[in-house]
């Protein structure tokens, strides 16, 4: 455990020192959804509908990208290759850089949510439940980013990782076309993934629900970051060639 | 006190399809200071990842203070310096040391860290970002990493490359004085000249142990003034018996 602490306050002092990156992971989300805001001003009930699923999507694509460079970043400077040979374990590296990403998708989720209410968005279910989804998704975006970058060999393919594993998310997910019109396989194969779950239970809250109506699919995001993270532990390898 | 701290024996590793170690087999006795000659691509830096336990496809046996490299129990006994600055360079010399030796479990971090930094004569740079450091500075910080879990057996990779003569004099006199408290230090180099620091010498060409020797030895064996001739001779015998597959020397078999 206090190895993974350890871990979560290195990688949080790198953060610290990287203002222009903090900027962009608290500004941008920001940015996309004052510009949705904008475009629709005639149309609030628009900003109503989509704002909810933008304040979930936003900080997965965010933590997705920031999470896999980074990882891939201690691959290459071969910190990584140091860190195998002390006693931390895989399991505290990916606790450890989950956690201090966690603390920043915090900050982002609070930041965000607080920004679309500013701009007019109106969510009828509880809003702390809108955060909390934020936030597990940002954390799923983190623990996918961290098994994603197992998978990249280099710079080009991890920022590839991104539309690779999240395009296909997006457009089965709902946001496109409602699940339920698809062709049935696209619709059996939207279930299998995350995203579909952090939409759902986006829309639900948009739509007035309290918990009991979104907490199956709170319980799958749950799920999946732990996959995601298990995938990432046993990623990660101690020896390489 | 154990005699040896590293025993390998019948050591291969395969990279990239091709074995680029291949039978080897060598001691590092414990509590000196070994050199680890070769030109480069000789299989230095394979070997010693091979030691701490990160190189993959290993076979044959390779012994770290007692338990096979790469075992848990000794990830707090050997310390690793790789041959390029591995380090976070976004952070300070204090927040790298102190990770490093967070993860090491040093009882007294704070004492630790300013140990390291006064051994590499970083005094002053604490609170400076590793990325604003010069190449040597850089070199110097991923070696106080590797000194502040204060380990058994220290394997560092061309540690003093790209350093100055004074620096480099200093810190051999640092790897001395740690080898006279009990450490072991297992230290690659292609700077000739320093081989004569060291208690005793590997001297490493394409995957295989030319010699196990000392440098008083080295000398006389070869007659030469220096230790970079001595090597180039005993590389251009190796290359006359060139009819032995490369790589199945032992030290047994090598001239002394």
């Amino acid at each position: 455990m206090s190895l993974t602490l350890a871990t979560t306050g290195r990688v949080l002092a790198q953060l610290r020192g990287d203002h222009r990156t903090v900027a962009l992971v608290l500004v941008l989300p920001c940015l996309l959804i004052g510009l949705i805001a904008w475009m629709f001003a005639d149309q609030p009930q628009v900003l109503d509908r989509f704002g909810p699923m933008l304040v979930g999507l936003f900080p997965l694509v965010v933590m997705f990208l920031v999470t896999s460079v980074a990882t891939l970043r201690e691959r290459q400077s071969g910190t990584l290759e140091r860190l195998m040979t002390t006693p931390v374990r895989r399991g505290d590296l990916v606790a450890g850089y989950a956690l201090a990403f966690a603390t920043l998708a915090l900050v982002q989720a609070v930041v965000v949510v607080g920004f679309a209410l500013l701009v007019g968005m109106d969510v009828a279910g509880p809003l702390g439940l809108v955060v909390v989804v934020a936030l597990l998704d940002a954390i799923l975006g983190c623990t996918l980013g961290l098994a994603a970058s197992a998978l990249a060999r280099s710079e080009f393919q991890a920022v590839q990782m991104m539309p690779a594993i999240l395009f296909p998310q997006l457009i089965t997910c709902g946001l496109l076309m409602p699940r339920d019109q698809m062709p049935q396989v696209l619709e059996w194969l939207s279930r299998a993934f995350p995203l579909t779950y952090a939409i759902e239970a986006m829309t639900s809250l948009a739509a007035g629900e309290e918990w009991a109506g979104v907490r199956g699919a709170v319980g799958v995001i749950a799920l999946f970051i732990v996959g995601a993270a298990l995938l990432g532990v046993l990623t990660l390898r101690r020896r390489t060639p | 006190m154990r005699k040896n701290a590293v025993e390998i024996r019948d050591l291969r590793v395969v990279r990239g399809g091709r074995p680029v170690v291949d039978g080897l087999g060598l001691t590092v006795p414990a509590g000196s200071v070994v050199g680890l000659l070769g030109p480069s691509g000789s299989g230095k830096t394979t070997l010693m990842r091979s030691i701490v336990g990160v190189q993959d496809k290993v076979t044959g046996t390779v012994e770290v203070l007692g338990a096979p490299a790469g075992s848990p129990s000794l990830r707090r006994r050997v310390g690793y310096m790789t041959q390029d600055a591995s380090v976070y360079t976004d952070l300070t010399v204090v927040q790298n040391l102190r990770y490093f030796a967070a993860l090491a479990g040093v009882p007294a971090p704070a004492r630790a860290v300013a140990a390291a930094v006064a051994t590499v004569d970083l005094g002053g740079h604490e609170k400076q970002r590793v990325g604003t450091l010069s190449g040597g500075e850089r070199s110097r910080v991923s070696l106080a990493a590797a000194l502040v879990g204060d380990p058994e057996l220290l394997v560092l990779d061309e540690p003093t490359v790209g350093l100055d003569p004074v620096l480099r004099r200093d810190l051999w006199s640092v790897f001395r004085r740690l080898a006279a408290d009990g450490r072991t230090l297992l230290v690659s180099s292609h700077v000739m000249d320093e081989a004569t620091q060291c208690d005793r010498l590997l001297l490493l060409r394409a995957g295989g142990l030319v010699a196990d020797t000392t440098p008083d030895d080295l000398l006389a064996s070869t007659g030469a003034p220096d230790a970079e001739r001595a090597f180039l001779t005993l590389i251009d015998r190796f290359a006359e018996r060139g009819a032995a597959p490369a790589g199945r020397h032992t030290a047994e078999e090598d001239p002394r």
